[in-house]
């Protein structure tokens, strides 16, 4: 049963939420039950799937082991967060043209763990992709097509960085 | 032909699964919902004296408690073995069966309150090997075991093997210990149910099989088919593990009847591994014999198959265990004996490559051997062997097209075979394996004569196809499947398409995700439906040109004259004449028939498929000496799918399988200690590998065209997984001269064979 619940304000997807959570509560239960952010999945909720992934700060975390009252004032990014109006982040664009979605439910996680990669290298060669998505588990493609994906993705973010101001910083969708 | 079959396409449930906006059956959150957790045996063999939940009932935002008796009636996965109850009621058979089921308001509630159910227990004997299983028939494991342990023995024999096997030239003799593995999917199993007043009940599940949640459901609930509706929401990865009903579809379906809300349960991943049904572990006693120029002239097995405490598919499995064998090589005789013997562990069951991976193991590596003693190529000496198209194997199976000489021609050529084998150095190898395997089991499980898969296609005015199908997605590209033939029959543009799947109440029904049929049986079911609806348009169009319907064409979303191309109409035109001249909305159906194929005796159906497929492998490793470690570094994996409707999702089914059989030759094993307790059950500990894990992967697809296909194609699903194992093995005997004949390929067991090696070779010196 709830018992000592406290406000916290989370900075989710550009948007300030202000949610009634217990201590103990993970980001993960946070973002499923209370925002109805389903995006993130739970495939183990113990922090080896890496299906939860989502960023904090830009930086990949797992939310079913981060607990949701120490995030505040911290900027987390969702896979909903990802896409904009003009349509879908290069990487989940690169992910649905590469088939390297099947089942799809490692697949928000995994898109998170890439995206985190290309801002900070769009150029990561597919040894770097790989040490970057270690902590994602897919149990469908073997991974082939998910690398395809992630270099094929980093490529468009490079070119599309290059024919933007060299000094503008990257983005995708996001806000 | 409208030219989208073969083409690259993105699938059409593709970005919401990018988005995050796919919902899975956790996703979803009807109002009021409950949560509700099992109450799990922790002993492997037990009897329940008494269960008092009065504690739990006690607890603030508990709302109720179920235990076996409210589901008495047994249920199974096939027809001839219902021995499973929902919740146990008198015994618990294995670490992990369930005892009872409590809901709550929230799912810590449900967590902590199952904590609190007493359960008093008589500690049983515990037996979970075969071997201990078989020693002991007085320790009753399965209610339905009539001999002993045993759950089901099939010992066939074509031909006179034994007289073969004493006139070969060269015997080879192994005994193979295959390790059980499970599936593993991302997705953990759930289940939602709500329960209406009027007596309806609707649940969603993570099912490869809704049907026959369906007709489970009907039974152990002892309601009328009619009053149930099962929804399968996109499926988070299945592999065999999501393809039979499990514990938690009855007790959030019971506890939705007993509370008037809807209920839902997750499996935590430690239920996940104890749910299990994943593959058997075997012991194989193979001999295979051949003449001098490298002619099998016979093979034979004994084979002991650990099943668990409950039956599953495990009549099946023990048939596959044999029947699967038999090609692509040519057997003159053939002998199987398996024996599939209950244990106090979690049940095994189908996984990808259902009873057949085990056995193709041990062959593969015992074809190896054979190659090695006659010093002929291992490649050759497939090539010798090979049976060829419209064959009957020695078991009385009809195989029609047979890409398999293609798929041992592409992985010689990609790997470099010829000019890299045995050329690497110490450390490093190649090894190649064949395989076979079904499109779809000619037979539906509960015999009956109606359609196996059913599709219906509506037209509407606006120029939207609806497909609907019972077939299940579970990542597998079905969905896109059905989207792509629509198309390529009704010349619709692909995005004018929408697909209903899996839900029993708006699709007709398909049998399930499961042995490779769907695209085979689907896709023939989704022609018959396509082509009904576009001869309606075509006729109405031909009338409106004065024409023939034969003259009209139509290709992405344009209706046109053959040869007269200038006369064209949008698509949507060509649905309104339809629709006119049939004075009735526009809705066709059409259905897989059971063919009747198969060998003439009993058992002779079971291994029977409307079509085969084929698949080679190449893997190149390394063996690192110091610490018997294998790193695989590349595979090739050649597979004839007959023909490949969505290029793309063919290799990524290929890639996948090869993935799969790569983690169980080196990283995975499901197993239990003396008690039964599970040795890791979490994805850690299990060693799923991750990026870092897993080599490259090259997808060489080879069509063959079968006559019977849906536009020539066979299955891609499951046959390309099987001769990961054995490519491997072989690769590690050509890398360090050690014949590995227990799975997994882990350190300690590398380095004692090498160790046993250098013995060897020390004694041959001194002698």
């Amino acid at each position: 049963m709830p018992v000592g619940k406290r406000i916290c304000a989370l900075r989710v997807n550009g948007e300030l939420r202000e949610v009634a959570v217990e201590g103990t509560a993970t980001l993960l239960e946070v973002l499923r039950y209370e925002l109805g952010l389903t995006g993130s999945k739970q495939g183990c909720d113990e922090g080896d799937c890496g299906a939860c992934t989502v960023l904090i700060d830009g930086r990949p975390a797992l939310a079913c082991l981060s607990l949701a009252v120490t995030l505040e004032g911290r900027e987390i990014t969702t896979i909903e967060g990802l896409a904009g109006p003009k349509g879908l982040h290069p990487v989940q664009d690169a992910f649905d043209e590469h088939g390297a979605a099947q089942c799809g439910f490692c697949t928000p996680g995994m898109i998170m763990s890439a995206k985190a990669l290309l801002d900070r290298d769009p150029e990561a060669t597919a040894d770097e992709v790989r040490t970057a998505l270690a902590g994602n588990l897919c149990r469908c493609t073997g991974y082939v097509k998910i690398i395809d994906a992630v270099r094929a993705a980093g490529a468009r973010m490079k070119r599309e960085q290059s024919e933007r101001s060299p000094r503008e910083p990257s983005s995708g969708g996001d806000a | 032909m409208a030219g989208v079959i073969g083409g690259k396409h993105r699938r059409v449930d593709g970005i919401a699964k990018v988005t995050g906006a796919a919902q899975y059956t956790d996703d979803l959150a009807p109002s009021r919902m409950l949560h509700a957790r099992i109450v799990r045996s922790p002993h492997a063999h037990a009897r329940i004296v008494s269960i008092d939940a009065s504690e739990a009932l006690a607890m603030p935002g508990v709302v109720a408690v179920i235990t076996g008796s409210d589901m008495p009636i047994r249920y199974g996965i096939l027809p001839w073995t219902q021995d499973e109850q929902a919740l146990a009621e008198d015994v618990a058979r294995y670490v992990g069966d369930g005892v009872a089921a409590v809901a709550a308001l929230d799912e810590r509630t449900a967590a902590q309150a199952a904590a609190k159910i007493r359960v008093t227990w008589e500690v049983l004997p515990a037996l979970v090997t075969p071997e201990d299983a078989l020693a002991r028939p007085e320790v009753k494991i399965n209610p339905l075991s009539k001999d002993g342990n045993v759950c089901k023995r099939v010992d066939l024999r074509f031909g006179d093997v034994d007289a073969a096997l004493a006139g070969a030239d060269v015997l080879v003799e192994g005994e193979y210990d295959f390790a059980s593995t499970t599936h593993a999917a991302i997705e953990p199993h759930c289940a939602i149910a709500e329960w209406d007043p009027r007596g309806r009940l609707t649940v969603w599940s993570a099912t490869q099989v809704p049907h026959y949640l369906h007709r489970a459901l009907a039974r152990v609930l002892e309601l009328p088919e009619d009053r149930i509706r099962v929804i399968q929401p996109p499926v988070g990865g299945g592999f065999g593990g999501k393809s039979e009903p499990f514990d938690l579809e009855f007790c959030v379906a019971k506890l939705a009847q007993t509370t008037g809300r809807p209920v839902k349960i997750l499996y935590t991943r430690e239920e996940v591994f104890y749910a299990h049904r994943g593959r058997h572990a075997m012991n194989m006693k193979f001999r295979t014999g051949a003449t001098k120029d490298g002619k099998l002239v016979g093979v034979a097995s004994k084979i002991l198959i650990d099943g668990g405490a409950y039956s599953s598919f495990g009549l099946v499995t023990t048939y596959y265990s044999g029947q699967l064998l038999t090609a692509p090589y040519r057997f003159p005789t053939y002998a199987f004996d398996s024996t599939r013997v209950f244990t106090n562990k979690p049940a095994n069951g189908p996984k990808r490559g259902h009873g057949s991976v085990q056995p193709r193991f041990a062959f593969e590596c015992q074809l190896d051997e054979v190659a090695e003693r006659l010093a002929l190529d291992p490649i050759e000496l497939r090539r010798a062997n090979a049976l060829g198209e419209d064959a009957t194997t020695v078991n009385g199976q009809k195989i029609g097209s047979n890409g398999f000489l293609e798929c041992l021609d592409a992985v010689e050529r990609a790997s470099g075979w010829k000019e890299r084998r045995g050329k690497l150095g110490r450390g490093r190898g190649l090894g190649v394996a064949g395989s076979t395997y079904i499109s779809g089991t000619a037979y539906p499980i509960y015999p009956n004569e109606m359609p196996q898969s059913g599709v219906l296609v509506k037209l509407d005015r606006s120029g939207q196809v609806v497909v609907f199908s019972g077939v299940s997605e579970i990542g597998q590209g079905v969905n896109t499947m059905l989207a792509l033939v629509a198309a390529e029959e009704l010349g619709c543009a692909l995005d004018a398409i929408r697909v209903h799947t899996g839900d029993t109440e708006l699709s007709p029904v398909d049998l399930g995700a499961y042995s490779s049929r769907v695209t085979f049986m689907a896709g023939l079911a989704a022609i018959e439906a396509s082509r009904a609806a576009a001869k309606l348009i075509r006729e109405a169009v031909a009338k409106k040109w004065e024409c023939t319907a034969r003259e009209v064409g139509a290709a992405h979303g344009t209706i046109f004259h053959l040869d007269d191309t200038a006369r064209r109409m949008p698509f949507a035109e060509g649905c309104q004449l339809a629709e006119s001249a049939n004075g009735a909305p526009i809705a066709t159906g059409g259905g897989y028939r059971t063919r009747k194929v198969g060998g003439d005796y009993r058992g002779g159906s079971i291994g029977a498929s409307p079509a085969y497929s084929f698949t080679a492998h190449v893997a190149e490793v390394e063996v690192d000496e110091e610490t018997g470690q294998v790193f695989v570094k590349k595979i090739w994996v050649a597979h004839d799918c007959g023909r490949a409707l969505s290029p793309v999702d063919v290799a990524g089914q290929m890639e996948g399988s090869a993935y799969m059989g790569m983690a169980e030759a080196i990283f995975e094993e499901h197993a239990v200690d003396a008690h039964g307790i599970h040795r890791g059950p979490n994805l850690l500990d299990y060693k799923l590998p991750t990026t870092l894990d897993t080599p490259d992967i090259e997808a060489l697809i080879v069509e063959s065209n079968e006559p019977g296909g849906p536009y020539g194609a066979k299955e891609a699903g499951e046959g390309p997984l099987h001769p990961s194992i054995p490519a491997i093995a072989n690769a590690i005997f050509d890398a360090v001269g050690i014949r590995l004949r227990r799975l997994p390929f882990s350190p300690p067991r590398v380095l004692a064979a090498l160790r046993e090696q250098r013995t060897r070779e020390a004694k041959k010196e001194q002698a």
